[in-house]
């Protein structure tokens, strides 16, 4: 079966591929947008957070002889952590200013983690094997899907759906929109607001850290992993609607869809579509697809 | 007042023009510029051709700037610097010049990435100072963008597509889809592959392109599994190869379709493992297990470096050796007289086997067909070769009659 | 009252003669021509990046796309077409001046980051092209550019006359920026900087000054790419990436935003640290970051900007000085 001369199968294959890496842009936009709702910061970092994670992976598997499970859990943990001393002693001091400052530091701050562990490690890519578990493929018909891309996907919709669900469903979240909407006010009612912006800083770049470890065993590690995909989650952001989570969560996994429909009528389009995408947007619905009009 | 201003000016000018000529005759005396040899080897430090040369090729150039040294007691000072082109044509043109300009660079080597040496010659070219490629394959070294400035030492991509890509196709092997690395270097293997296929009766189905230092090869490789065709050849090189492997064996494409790795160097077969690698033919210019000259300089190497060298690390050796000794032999380090010498020498040593320096300044020297070997042929440490065939230089480079190189006279 | 009134400028034409003199010597206490044509070219780059940025309020992420169009088609007039250096240099001002139209009359339909975001995608399509068309020679870059002459008497592949045409075109545009700065145009941008609405209110058509600005930001970013082109004999893919357009953003900040001179001395600055610390490896790139922080921390106006505030404060106390000692019949 064909579809404009493309054989269905190569469309599907491209699409299943698209999707596993829509999932990272969903992981990765959505701390962004979680970042960007409450703090008003553009967190340029967040690329350096999520090399970060795949390289906390991989010293933990090369240093300490500790496998993925260990990684997925404490890496996220350990860079949440540092991203938390950073909102302290940084970030902090720039909520006032124009959103310009915001962007700078983290831009600054992004040059010097990633050059720190360009200067460890050098630039070229540093295998991570895929979990025992998880090894082997499944032949799907119209193509053979290594079984750790398919738990990629579960994975990050999981944390996807629990992130949405925390922010949009319960409590907690109640106050974090609400601190987003009139800090003064939350402030009033007991809210300690400070901290509220700290630890959502410090959950945006756990869910980038995450995602690093994810990709670690797809992914060459490499200190350029994360500046080389910024732009589009940004892009991603910037179309899903700045601070919306849903919008950023279904943009991500929409545009990976896309990337994969583009490899196939024209494979070399595929990493600039995004930036086409973005500048539509822009131009017509300036508040994104998921954003509402201030 | 203003006569005496340009009197002076005039004392001035003349003083500086006495000095000038008095530096050049002092250049003239002495023969070698600042009375010292200084080698750069401009390479990839740290991204995904670091292994195939890296900093094994600066410790290959020290080795045989130390082994002229002690052969020779020469009266002057020799010595190597080396900086990192990160895969840049603007950073390693950058570099050549200021090199040339400023650091009293007499000899440029290994400048892998094919971008980065066509981009470095046209600088040796206009400083009219020496380069000898040891790392890059592009045949447009020595075709469109020759000039006599620039040699190419080790390897092409028309010697690899002649030695494997012929021996593959005569194997069987007829439909092809090549995936290449989109620059220079991708781009010539594969034309060049694609004469080789067309001419032994074989028909290309397609390519795609991917960057150079892709992070995921799985796209390119669904694209290349819907082709159909029975050989997908990998035109690109380092750390591409290695992970185009990888992903085609996670995707399952080995089962169906046969891979062709068209450059791949030991230091890939290394890191891949037998496993992976086992009964794949590839051409190389240089192996350390051939005979018991290059299992001493192998074994050298080693001590140095802990792990075996490549066909570039050797190459590197080699051309830094051959310089020398044409320095020696044309008692200057001018770069028209060094050439000159070399064009005179006929080598036969550990690494170029029945090798001369062509018009078109490709050292032509013997290349070997090889097939990597089952993990339980593998007897000791770096045992990965089957040395199938010995191609003789005259066939495994282009032959000058093809020449696109405006240097060399039609006749 | 008039003195006051030509401090500036006094002050301007006497950083422009320092620089023509420093620039004048420079080949002669030991720096390495290229290595200074570099820094120029970074210069003016950043000064047509400041004219937005610093003097209009428009952030801009793509103009790497100028800086790199123009070195392309200058490389390409030179090489392919064999023009003339003047004509290619024309040529290549024109097309980034074309092209500035096209980004700016889209990007000022949005304000703020939207802004930046526009010029960020369309500087991302523009890289697209590059890399894809054959014409750039996609990777490997456009190379062997000819350096060519000045019309016909002044042989530019020799290094250091080349160095002096930069020289020249360098402080042309310095003197440009200054030109554009302090026209009554000028003073409308610092309005619409200032306070948009009340610009728009006071019956300035806004869209057109900043369209204006942005097409002249990047005719000028022209200039700087196609001598950039011209000095390395090669335009290359490196020169389009968004990491140029961030390498200018930190230059302009380092120097001073909104100041003319704080962008040349923030470029030379950054140029310096590349080429002398490059040994250091990613140290550069360290370094690079820790002074965005430092800047953004403690120093938002940069070092010409601080240098200004500095004298500011010493003129004001001086004056203040002097009003105490006066008699009171001078008010």
């Amino acid at each position: 079966m064909e579809i404009f001369g493309i054989p269905l199968q190569a469309m599907l294959g491209q699409l299943l591929l698209g999707l596993v890496n829509g999932s990272f842009y969903a992981m990765l936009s959505l701390g962004l947008a979680v970042i960007f709702g409450l703090l008003n910061i553009i967190n340029f970092s967040h690329g350096a957070m999520y090399m970060m994670g795949a390289y906390l992976a991989w010293m933990m598997m090369e240093y300490l002889g500790l496998g993925y499970w260990w990684s997925l859990a404490a890496a996220p943990i350990v860079v949440g952590a540092f991203g938390v001393l950073i909102e302290r002693v940084l970030i902090r001091h720039v909520y006032k200013l124009d959103h310009l400052y915001g962007l700078l530091l983290t831009f600054g701050l992004a040059l010097v983690i990633e050059g720190v562990y360009r200067d460890c490690f050098g630039v070229s890519g540093q295998p991570y094997g895929v979990p025992e578990a998880l090894r082997g493929a499944t032949n799907l018909g119209f193509m053979i899907l290594p079984n750790y891309r398919a738990w990629v996907v579960v994975a990050s919709l999981l944390v996807c759906f629990l992130t949405w669900f925390v922010i949009e469903r319960t409590r907690i979240g109640s106050y974090l929109r609400a601190g987003t909407e009139n800090p003064r006010l939350m402030q009033a009612f007991g809210v300690n607001v400070p901290r509220m912006v700290m630890l959502t800083y410090g959950f945006g770049v756990a869910l980038a850290a995450m995602a690093g470890v994810l990709a670690a065993p797809i992914i060459q590690v490499s200190p350029l992993m994360g500046s080389n995909v910024i732009i589009v989650v940004f892009a991603v952001v910037v179309i899903g609607g700045m601070g919306s989570i849903l919008g950023s969560i279904l943009t991500g996994l929409a545009l990976g869809l896309i990337e994969g429909l583009t490899r196939v009528f024209y494979p070399e389009a595929s990493a600039t579509v995004v930036f086409v995408i973005m500048a539509l947007v822009l131009l017509l619905r300036p508040a994104g697809l998921f954003g509402r009009e201030s | 007042m203003n006569t005496t201003l340009c009197n002076a000016v005039g004392t001035a000018l003349v003083a500086i023009g006495l000095a000038a000529s008095g530096a050049a005759s002092a250049q003239a005396q002495s023969k070698l510029s600042g009375n010292a040899i200084r080698i750069g080897v401009l390479t990839d430090l740290s991204g995904l051709y670091s292994d195939i040369s890296g900093q094994g090729s600066v410790a290959a150039a020290q080795m045989a700037v130390d082994d002229f040294i002690a052969a020779n007691k020469p009266g002057y000072k020799i010595d190597v610097i080396a900086a990192d082109h990160q895969n840049k044509p603007d950073v390693g043109s950058g570099k050549a010049r200021e090199w040339y300009d400023t650091q009293g660079v007499d000899l440029i080597v290994d400048v892998v990435n094919s971008g980065v040496g066509l981009a470095a010659a046209k600088v040796a070219g206009e400083k009219k100072k020496l380069m000898i490629n040891t790392g890059a394959g592009s045949t447009r070294i020595t075709n469109e963008d020759c000039n006599p400035y620039s040699i190419h030492w080790a390897y092409d991509t028309y010697a690899l597509a002649a030695v494997a890509g012929r021996a593959i196709v005569q194997g069987g092997g007829k439909s092809w889809y090549f995936l290449t690395a989109d620059y220079a270097f991708g781009q010539s293997l594969e034309q060049d592959t694609t004469g080789i296929i067309k001419t032994n009766g074989g028909t290309v189905l397609g390519s795609v392109r991917h960057p150079l230092n892709a992070s995921d090869f799985s796209s390119f490789l669904l694209q290349a599994q819907a082709s159909k065709a029975q050989v997908i050849g990998l035109a690109n090189a380092g750390g591409d190869t290695i992970n185009s492997i990888k992903a085609a064996n996670e995707f399952g494409l080995t089962k169906s379709q046969s891979l062709a790795g068209l450059l791949v160097f030991i230091s890939d077969v290394h890191s891949l493992g037998l496993n992976v690698a086992q009964g794949m033919q590839l051409t190389d210019g240089w192996y350390w297990d051939l005979n018991e000259d290059t299992r001493k300089f192998g074994r050298r190497y080693f001590e140095k470096m802990k792990k075996m060298p490549g066909m570039v690390q050797a190459g590197t050796y080699s051309a830094t050796l051959a310089y020398l000794n044409a320095v020696k032999a044309a008692g200057s380090d001018e770069a028209d007289a060094v050439t000159a010498a070399m064009r005179k020498t006929r080598y036969n040593d550990f690494y170029l086997r029945n090798g001369h320096l062509r018009d078109d300044n490709r050292m032509v020297h013997d290349m070997y067909l090889m097939q990597v070997k089952k993990p339980a042929e593998s007897k000791y440490p770096w045992d990965y070769y089957h040395v199938k065939a010995t191609v003789p230089g005259d066939e495994a480079f282009q032959p000058m009659a093809a020449s696109r190189c405006p240097m060399v006279k039609k006749t | 009252m008039a003195s006051t009134g030509n401090r500036p400028a006094r002050d301007f034409g006497l950083g422009l003669l320092a620089l023509a003199v420093f620039g004048a010597i420079a080949p002669w206490i030991g720096l390495y021509p290229v290595f200074v044509m570099k820094a120029l070219c970074f210069a003016m780059f950043a000064c047509a990046f400041n004219l937005l940025l610093g003097f209009t309020g428009l952030l801009s992420f793509g103009h790497a796309a100028f800086f790199a169009a123009a070195g392309y088609a200058a490389g390409y007039a030179l090489k392919v077409w064999g023009w003339s250096t003047l004509a290619g240099l024309g040529f290549a001002v024109v097309c980034a001046g074309m092209l500035g139209l096209v980004v700016g009359a889209l990007a000022i339909r949005r304000q703020g980051i939207y802004f930046a975001m526009v010029t960020l995608a369309l500087a991302q399509m523009v890289f697209f092209v590059f890399l894809q068309s054959r014409f750039t020679g996609g990777e490997d870059g456009l190379q062997g550019i000819p350096r060519g002459d000045l019309l016909g008497l002044i042989d530019l592949s020799n290094d250091l006359n080349l160095y002096f045409v930069i020289l020249g075109v360098f402080l042309a545009t310095l003197a440009g920026c200054y030109r554009i700065v302090h026209s009554p145009y000028g003073q409308v941008l610092k309005a619409i900087r200032e306070n948009e609405p009340r610009a728009l209110s006071l019956g300035y058509r806004v869209d057109r000054y900043k369209l204006l600005a942005f097409v002249l930001s990047a005719t000028l970013c022209g200039v700087a790419g196609a001598c950039e082109a011209i000095v390395f004999q090669l335009a290359s893919l490196t020169n389009v990436e968004f990491v140029i357009s961030g390498d200018v953003l930190l230059m302009t900040l380092v120097g001073g935003v909104g100041t003319l001179l704080g962008p040349v001395v923030g470029s030379f600055v950054l140029v310096a640290m590349e080429s002398y610390l490059a040994q250091f490896g990613s140290w550069v790139t360290i370094i690079q970051g820790s002074i965005f922080l430092i800047c953004v921390m403690a120093f938002r106006a940069g070092i010409v900007g601080e240098v200004i505030k500095f004298l500011q404060r010493r003129d004001d106390r001086s004056k203040a000085r002097m009003a105490e000692g006066a008699l009171p019949s001078s008010t």
